[in-house]
């Protein structure tokens, strides 16, 4: 009980912290270090909500695959700090914050407004169930066949746009 | 079920949201505005898979893995027109890359 609270504040900190230093890092480079950071907290949580093939399927994809992505791209470009930028247009920076806190007050107005978890009373051993790879792939293949289908050749119109654009030839 | 209240982990992911609205709405590297996008599916991805938990319903976990099939492919695709716009302009800042306003 005591442990799940004490890893429920460590992980929901560092996922709050790591997020607020990716926006406000100026160097692009620092931003992605700490997405991944932000990712694996997000992946603890997960764990902590008895999600375990999510969980895995976050780290292996998300902080594995795309950003690796990222950073190679980052790499590749080789794109200058934003310090300069942010400086001179901080009419911008507070517009922008002032959005967020807009939209941050609407969401909480409605998760409070709406009390989601009055009534619910499932047991532990349906939420344990739920996350099991066993019951995602047995939706997967059943109830969600034609979405799964289409995510397939989702990819691969993804694959093919992208090496479209890369082979394009630029004088 | 879980002795932590579900408005706590919505309360995290509807904080992560807005700090990803702040970054695409301040940051003005293109590449740092599609990783705040990404942070923003990911509060998403919270949102679905504590309800999906808490309702004891794997089907917020099936959409949790659609989203990250989207994720991979739009990160793919954005990343490739990036790459696309830098070769063309040598730059990827998005107040520089103004072609299609008038």
């Amino acid at each position: 009980m005591i442990l799940e609270y004490i890893l429920f504040a460590i992980l929901g900190l560092v996922a709050v912290v790591s997020s607020i230093a990716m926006v406000t890092r100026p160097s692009p480079v620092m931003s992605a270090i700490f997405l991944v950071l932000n990712f694996f907290a997000l992946a603890g949580l997960y764990l902590l909500l008895n999600a375990q093939f999510i969980a895995v399927v976050q780290v292996i994809v998300y902080a594995g695959a795309i950003m690796v992505l990222f950073l190679f791209v980052l790499m590749l470009l080789n794109t200058e700090s934003e310090h300069a930028i942010l400086k001179e247009k901080r009419n911008l920076k507070f517009i922008g914050i002032f959005i967020a806190v807009l939209v941050f007050i609407q969401i909480g107005y409605i998760i409070f407004y709406s009390a989601p978890s009055d009534g619910i009373t499932k047991e532990i051993a349906e939420s344990i169930n739920a996350g099991k790879i066993e019951t995602i792939g047995t939706e997967l293949y059943t109830t969600y066949v034609l979405p799964f289908l289409a995510s397939g050749f989702l990819l691969l119109g993804a694959t093919i746009g992208a090496i479209v654009l890369a082979m394009k030839k630029f004088e | 079920m879980n002795t932590i209240p579900m408005e706590y982990y919505l309360l995290i992911s509807a904080f992560m949201f807005s700090v990803g609205v702040t970054g695409v709405l301040i940051r003005r590297n293109a590449i740092v505005v599609l990783m705040c996008i990404e942070l923003m599916l990911n509060s998403a991805n919270l949102a679905l898979v504590t309800f999906s938990s808490f309702l004891g319903d794997p089907a917020g976990q099936v959409f949790v893995f659609f989203v990250m099939t989207v994720a991979a492919a739009e990160a793919a695709v954005g990343l490739a027109i990036i790459i696309a716009i830098f070769r063309n302009k040598l730059t990827v800042n998005i107040d520089e890359i103004n072609i299609f306003k008038w």
